[in-house]
């Protein structure tokens, strides 16, 4: 295998090798690579193009900070489009292609906007493409957006499943790294529940890519031991490939777990696990990102940084290059250098601005203080770099070192602003964390080893100590310090080409000049124009630079200059995570009536209705479409009988001494006074006057009342009534439960109902006198079984409603089936329910929809002016009773071979569809087979008086324009007599 | 965010309906002469502080209780957490 | 300096060294004709239409931070007049046909895209509301189509039609709707209102109102007492903290809103698409990212942040009607403060104040109704009059009983 760029050592597994493909080459590497060692191992440089100027990019960091390699990882449904190769764990058979080019990613057509750059600098946009106007959409617009975003989906589902989990612990460390391996060991040894979170899938952090010792072992080992100490303790549970990306409220924390994007296939596991975390405390122990020094022509393939180049060569064994430079203002820098000649890498030079003695000697490298790089050279591959001392040097790989940035991010979720420490040179965090989080280790600003492992240690204790623990005695982890020594060092000025600032988006200090020259100046201009660290990587190498250039040009202080806002997630999270298992027809539960399986028997087509489903119609042999079946569910039912599920109304029990008194409150119109036994239609306001809902209220004793609601509204109207019984009036007797799922309702309808109920019911009389219109009782059907009985009427027929407990309502129906037999009695759906409605006037919905008042629905009578109740003082204000408002009307069309359509406006015949002329609209319409012709409900402004008249319904998005007569809303039995017989 | 419900502990504040000021308790008396200017204060006009704000939710998820929070709407935190019924019954209100 | 192509290529071939500030930072003179409390998109904007259409002079627009620092900067960019009531239709009609020909009015290019706006219907009775919505809108001279399911289809192939909880049954499209590039309508209207003399004064806090026999007669601010003949108040989510200065509780409340953007995608979704049966709406920016949202948190804030909640919400509707994102990811979420009112409606009105005048209330519609809310505003100012199209946005609306209620679920700002 041509793995020539791997050497000695490392983490690789030698012994699992795997085959892997880039862009349809083979390549190999080994398990413990990433996508990116493994390329790096492979010699592949150039593995992507930047977002503006299709620059030739390669492997510059060896995390999640990476601004380079992004690939589109997979295929088919699976590929996964901005995948950072420095986070992607090597499998075998991996496939990935680079990303935003056209053409091959060596000839990249795109690259011509490279050309460009004098004239589509930062905000170039802004000022140009404007003519003509029409332009944009059709042909500028076009070609930005396919020449802008990055990877592409694949467009079809997702197959993956993702799961969703709650943790709860003590104490919550993010970062597996010295410290927060220190912590960890703290706090599980003195018996807190931790949890402990690391993005990568080894645990160590930085130790893995140093070659440091603690507590007289190498860092590795002690890695090792760290991990088997704490897998050992029951209270402490290990997340690697677990990425904490959000800091929200309340010590409520979200984390990322990757379960199986490192196998080839997840097979039947989740892919993904999206965790809620519930902390008493949080430590943040999330280490600190290297950034770049901006010099001209700084972002070939093969500069990277310093760090990288280290973690490169001592975790995976691989050499970045043959002939290695660095340019570094600061010590780690000279770390790299040394470890890499120790590892028999070729250093070929040590560039350092700073005027300083050199801090150590390497074999065969030059040393340059003082001295930075100026240029480089090498389009797809850096060849040879020059210094500012005039000098040139051939290097395949150059490691820069600006410093190091502490990551502040989960510190700053909940608006707490960091601040600038001169001594490190980087923004630490402020004293305004998130209630409950500490912070450890370098994201506090200590820098090195020792530092790290003791405030780990000791923040920890702090944390748990504070919840009522007793720290272990046992010391913090000892080691040395590296030396740690910087200068503020930003930016190689003096050259003509442009030095690049934010390597994904090509943000480069000339955009930042310009910027500044023209006034956007504040930081969150400059973000906004430059689009400086709002790419991928959200600016983890590049936004503290941005703000040094800034800074420099403006005259002003870093921390003068300020950050912008940190927002999560820290790394991005796939949107199939955030979604888990509510999708397809999970999305929403699904509710099924007591009744569903016998209607579906039934030749049920069912709908939904919010998240019920609910029988739309029966279909019957000989029925030719959809109108055939409800027609007929009609005519059966207004001639003889039938039958139709209604327990997906809301039912609320009300019990209590003062439950008429608290009813009274609750309806517009009177409650205190209806007969023990007796049912009464309800007008529900809100407290805006405006109608809420309305439905029966059955009294079934004293102090009993059973209220059935619309379906839409069961919750709703509960939780009002529940805040009108807790909070307007607290010391009335009342309780309230819902039972909208603990009874099956049916309504019987038609001339032969009474027939079909005295069938089932127990030992009762069902007569006109017996049990008239608007009655109501506790009763016993089929032999025993407790139920209850209403009077009521929705079709206008006699009519029934006979609820028993759920468990018999699928026996129920096969019950009244077989009592209307005789009568050939026919299930009825919505449709055919909506149709008897609106032959009937009945309003839904459709008509009370949250705007509409009792005035507009004709009843006003029924806002008692006499009693206090909820929503009638400001149902009176002028403009909501005054004449010109809409009223409820029927609506029959003129022409009976004319459909109409809800949604149409109404106007007056001979004027123009205006807003000015809008007179109302359709609110409900069906086709009447009582009337034979499609007939309608609306609203009609002073329409009580235009009864009789003749309009148009006009609707311009479906194409028609019918004339139409205005009725009263009562279109069948307007007197009522039918229900009442 | 979490909810110490008085009766039930810490809760996620998902579990709950948030409706709006605690204000709302304070319904005025719908018969009196001047109901119709007093019910516009009431339903329409808020103090809607920055920092501490008596606010109403609902256990929906739970156990039904309306609770009175006092929250500050600057940092979310949450001071004190009442049974709303009584604090409407501090408050005189009764049937 | 006029921006052209040919400007571009002018500076391009001279090292890009003569761009200007787009705007310049005056320091506040002691008294002004008009002054704008509120440098973000309607401020600006009532600031341009003043000076530009209006002739106004003497005019300042004060901000507290940056301008554009409010919800003109963290905003989902769409622009659409797809309302239901006569209250609103007209007004945001008129709205977008000032941003239909505002990069030419202000010689900035913000990006107007008429990529059109699609809300799904997944009832008959949904579909039934879409078509009276739709049908206000062609009555006010606006655009709008009723879509079938295979139309939908043919269009958004994307959308999952198979399996789905909630089918689709219908679309209301309007065309003329769209997306605009919501930092540069901010930058673009400060450009020109500085260009017509307006003093854009940054890092300047209003603190109080100099209030004297029932007459506001200026402002009290972080950098000194400004004199003012007129005292425009149009701070968003800011509304109620600004207007208690002057001793006013107003019918609003602040409530977060949350969005999201995810990394940079290949043209993914070609306009805006709603979805009917959960909390989502999404478009694709130009840069490539899908920027989507859903409800308002549901409490009272003035933090912009929101809850995980929020996201988990909308990315489920997300993947239940276009699980073809699945894999994309969230590369941000931001929270704005939103001035929720009591009917999700907005007001641009006098107060009993005089010479006091507020513009708020926008809810998370604020956006779309900048050009507008700027125009109209300055209208009021310069007029004393309302705007034709802005008659019913008054305080005393609740009062009367002449409520605009969109959705219908009363005086409950989160409802909204």
């Amino acid at each position: 295998m041509s793995n020539d760029f791997r050497i000695d050592g490392g983490m690789v597994d030698r012994n699992q090798p795997l085959t892997f493909k880039f862009n349809n080459k083979t390549l190999h590497g080994f398990h413990g690579d990433t996508l990116a060692s493994a390329l790096l191992a492979n010699g592949e440089r150039l593995v992507g193009r930047s977002f503006k100027y299709h620059r030739p990019r390669g492997i510059f960091s060896a995390g999640s900070e990476e601004p380079n390699a992004l690939v589109q990882l997979r295929s088919g449904a699976y590929q996964e489009p901005n995948t950072r190769a420095t986070t992607a764990e090597l499998f075998d058979g991996l496939t990935a292609t680079s990303q935003n080019h056209r053409g091959p990613l060596g000839f990249d057509v795109m690259s011509v906007t490279d050309l460009l750059s004098p004239f589509i600098g930062a905000g170039f946009y802004y000022k140009t493409f404007m003519w003509p106007a029409a332009f944009w959409e059709k042909i500028y617009e076009p070609v930005i957006r396919a020449s802008a975003g990055l990877g592409a989906l694949s467009m079809q589902e997702d197959p993956d499943k993702y799961d969703k989990g709650f943790l709860h612990c003590d104490l919550l460390i993010t970062g597996a790294g010295p410290s927060g391996l220190a912590a960890a060991l703290a706090a599980g040894r003195a018996g807190a529940r931790v949890i402990l979170a690391d993005e990568d899938f080894e645990l160590g952090g930085r130790l893995n890519a140093e070659s440091h010792e603690i507590a007289g072992m190498s860092g590795r080992d002690w890695v090792t031991q760290t991990r088997i100490e704490l897998s050992s303790m029951d209270n402490v549970r290990i997340l690697p490939r677990t990425t904490v990306w959000g800091a929200f409220d309340h010590g409520i924390y979200g984390a990322l777990e990757r379960k199986t994007d490192h196998l080839p296939h997840a097979g039947d596991k989740p892919r993904q696990v999206l965790w809620r975390i519930y902390t008493k405390r949080a430590m943040i122990c999330g280490g600190a990102t290297e950034r770049s020094i901006a010099f001209a022509n700084n972002d070939r393939p093969g500069i990277m940084l310093a760090g990288s180049i280290r973690a490169y060569a001592n975790r995976w064994a691989v050499a970045t290059g043959k002939q290695v430079a660095i340019f570094t203002n600061n010590d780690s820098g000279w770390q790299t250098a040394a470890e890499l000649a120790a590892l028999g890498v070729n250093i070929t030079a040590i560039i350092d601005p700073r005027d300083i003695p050199a801090p150590m000697h390497i074999s065969g490298a030059s040393i340059a203080m003082g001295t930075s790089v100026c240029n480089t050279a090498g389009r797809k591959q850096l060849h040879r770099i020059t210094l500012t001392n005039g000098q040139t040097l051939n290097a395949d790989c150059l490691g820069v070192s600006g410093g190091w940035s502490p990551n502040v991010h989960l510190t700053c979720h909940q608006r707490g602003r960091p601040v600038w420490n001169d001594n490190i040179a980087g923004f630490v965090p402020g004293g305004d964390l998130p209630v409950g989080q500490t912070i450890a280790g370098a994201s506090n600003g200590d820098m090195t080893l020792s530092a790290a492992l003791k405030s780990g240690h000791k923040s920890a204790n702090a944390a748990i100590k504070s919840l009522g623990f007793t720290p272990s005695r046992a010391q913090a982890p000892r080691a040395a310090d590296e030396p740690f020594a910087i200068k503020q060092f930003w930016h190689v000025t003096g050259h003509k080409a442009r030095a690049w600032v934010d390597l994904q988006n090509d943000v480069t200090t000339k955009d930042i000049k310009q910027s500044q020259a023209e006034g956007f100046r504040a930081v969150e201009h400059l973000k906004r124009y430059t689009t400086l660290g709002m790419a991928t990587d959200q600016g983890k190498t590049s936004n503290i630079l941005g703000l040094a250039v800034m800074a420099e040009a403006t005259g002003k202080t870093i921390p003068e200059t300020g950050t912008t806002i940190f927002r999560p997630p820290y790394s991005p999270v796939a949107i199939g995570a955030f979604g888990g298992r509510e999708r397809g027809q999970h999305f929403h539960p699904t509710r099924l009536t007591p009744s569903h399986k016998w209607a579906t028997e039934q030749g049920a087509e069912f709908v939904e209705v919010g998240n019920w489903l609910r029988a739309q119609w029966f279909h019957r042999a000989g029925d030719k479409s959809w109108r055939d079946s409800v027609d007929r569910e009609v005519i059966k039912t207004r001639k003889s009988v039938g039958v139709c599920d209604v327990s997906t109304l809301g039912k609320i029990d009300i019990k209590g001494a003062d439950a008429a008194a608290f009813l009274n409150k609750i309806y517009s119109n009177p409650f205190a006074k209806v007969p023990v036994g007796r049912v009464r239609y309800g007008l529900m306001l809100r407290e805006d006057g405006i109608c809420y809902d309305d439905g029966t209220t059955a009294r079934m004793s004293e102090n009993h009342f059973v209220m059935t609601t619309t379906t839409a509204n069961a919750v709703l109207v509960y939780r009002n009534m529940e805040f009108a019984r807790q909070c307007l009036f607290p010391d009335m007797d009342v309780h309230l439960i819902s039972t909208t799922d603990q009874w099956a309702q049916f309504a019987v309808a038609g001339p032969k109902s009474r027939d079909v109920i005295a069938k089932l019911a127990d030992d009762i009389d069902v007569s006109n006198d017996g049990f008239p219109f608007m009655a109501c009782a506790d009763v016993t059907v089929c032999g025993g079984t407790p139920a209850r009985l209403f009077r009521i009427s929705f079709s206008g027929e006699i009519a029934y409603e006979l609820a028993v407990p759920a468990r018999f309502g699928d026996a129920l129906i096969r019950e009244i089936m077989a009592a209307g037999a005789e009568h050939d009695i026919t299930p009825y759906g919505v449709e055919a329910l909506n149709v008897m409605r609106i032959e009937k006037g009945h309003v839904t919905g459709a008509e009370l929809d949250g705007r509409i008042t009792a005035f507009n629905i004709n009843m006003d009578g029924m806002v008692n002016k006499k009693k206090d109740s909820i929503g009638s003082t400001l149902s009176q204000r002028e403009l909501m009773i005054a004449d010109d408002q809409v009223r409820l009307v029927g609506i029959k069309i003129v022409d009976k071979s004319d459909t109409l359509t809800a949604g149409a406006h109404l106007i007056a015949p001979d004027t123009a569809p205006t807003t000015q002329n809008d007179l109302g609209w359709i609110s409900s319409v069906c086709y009447s087979p009582h009337f034979d012709q499609h007939i309608g409900l609306g609203f009609l402004k002073a329409g009580n008086a235009k009864h009789g008249d003749i309009i148009r319904a006009w609707d311009g998005v479906r194409g028609t324009d019918v004339d139409v007569e205005i009725t009263s809303p009562h279109m069948y039995d307007p007197e009522g007599g039918l229900q009442r017989g | 965010m979490i909810i110490n419900h008085p009766l039930l502990g810490p809760r996620d504040a998902n579990e709950f309906i948030h409706l709006g000021d605690a204000s709302l308790i304070n319904r005025p008396d719908g018969m009196a002469d001047d109901a119709a200017e007093k019910f516009h204060d009431y339903l329409y006009l808020r103090d809607n502080p920055a920092g501490e704000y008596r606010e109403l939710w609902y256990h929906d998820a739970g156990d039904r209780s309306w609770l009175v929070v006092t929250r500050n709407t600057l940092t979310h935190e949450i001071s004190s957490v009442e049974m709303a019924r009584d604090v409407a019954r501090k408050q005189g209100r009764s049937k | 300096m006029r921006y052209s192509a040919l400007s571009i290529l002018k500076q391009g071939l001279t090292g890009n060294k003569s761009w200007k500030p787009v705007w310049r930072e005056p320091e506040p003179k002691k008294s002004y004709d008009y002054i704008i409390v509120g440098g973000g998109g309607h401020g600006l904007a009532t600031a341009h239409y003043l000076a530009k259409v209006f002739k106004g002079k003497n005019i300042a627009v004060l901000e507290r931070g940056w301008i554009g620092s409010g919800n003109i900067g963290r905003n989902t960019t769409i622009v659409r007049s797809n309302y239901l009531l006569d209250g609103n239709q007209p007004f945001y009609e008129m709205s977008v046909k000032l941003w239909e020909g505002l990069e030419q009015d202000l010689n900035y290019n913000a990006m107007m895209s008429q990529r059109g706006i699609l809300n799904l219907a997944h009832s008959d009775g949904q579909r039934d509301d879409y078509a009276r919505r739709g049908n206000a809108m062609l009555m006010s001279g606006a655009d709008a189509e009723l879509l079938d399911r295979d139309a939908i289809q043919k269009m958004c192939p994307f959308l999952k039609f198979d399996d789905e909880r909630f089918p689709i049954k219908a679309g209301l499209l309007q065309r003329r709707a769209g997306t605009a590039r919501h930092d540069a309508v901010a930058w673009g209207f400060a450009r020109s209102a500085d260009q017509h003399g307006v003093d854009i004064i940054q890092n300047c806090e209003v603190t109080g109102f100099q209030i004297k026999n029932g007459k506001c007669i200026g402002v009290e601010t972080s950098r000194g007492p400004i004199k003012a003949n007129k005292t425009a108040v149009c701070v968003a989510g800011s509304s109620s903290r600004v207007m208690a200065h002057a001793g006013m509780r107003l019918p609003i409340e602040s409530h977060v809103l949350q969005a999201f953007v995810s990394e940079g995608l290949k043209p993914t979704i070609p306009g805006v698409v709603t979805y009917g049966a959960g909390h989502l709406y999404i478009s694709q920016s130009d840069k490539g990212g899908l920027v989507f949202g859903g409800d308002i948190d549901g409490y009272n804030t003035y933090a912009q942040r929101g809850g995980m909640p929020v996201v988990e919400d909308v990315c489920a509707g997300a993947m239940s009607i276009m699980p073809m994102v699945g894999r994309a990811r969230v590369l941000r979420m931001w929270g704005g403060v939103m001035d929720m009112s009591m009917d999700g409606s907005p007001f641009i009105d006098k107060t009993h104040i005089d010479g006091l005048y507020f513009n708020g209330g926008w809810c998370y519609g604020g956006f779309k109704a900048t050009p507008a809310s700027g125009y109209c505003y300055a209208h009021l100012l310069a007029t004393d009059t309302p705007h034709e199209h802005a008659t019913d946005f008054r305080l005393d609306r609740f009062m009367r009983g002449n409520i605009i209620d969109e959705k219908g679920v009363g005086a409950q700002p989160n409802l909204h």
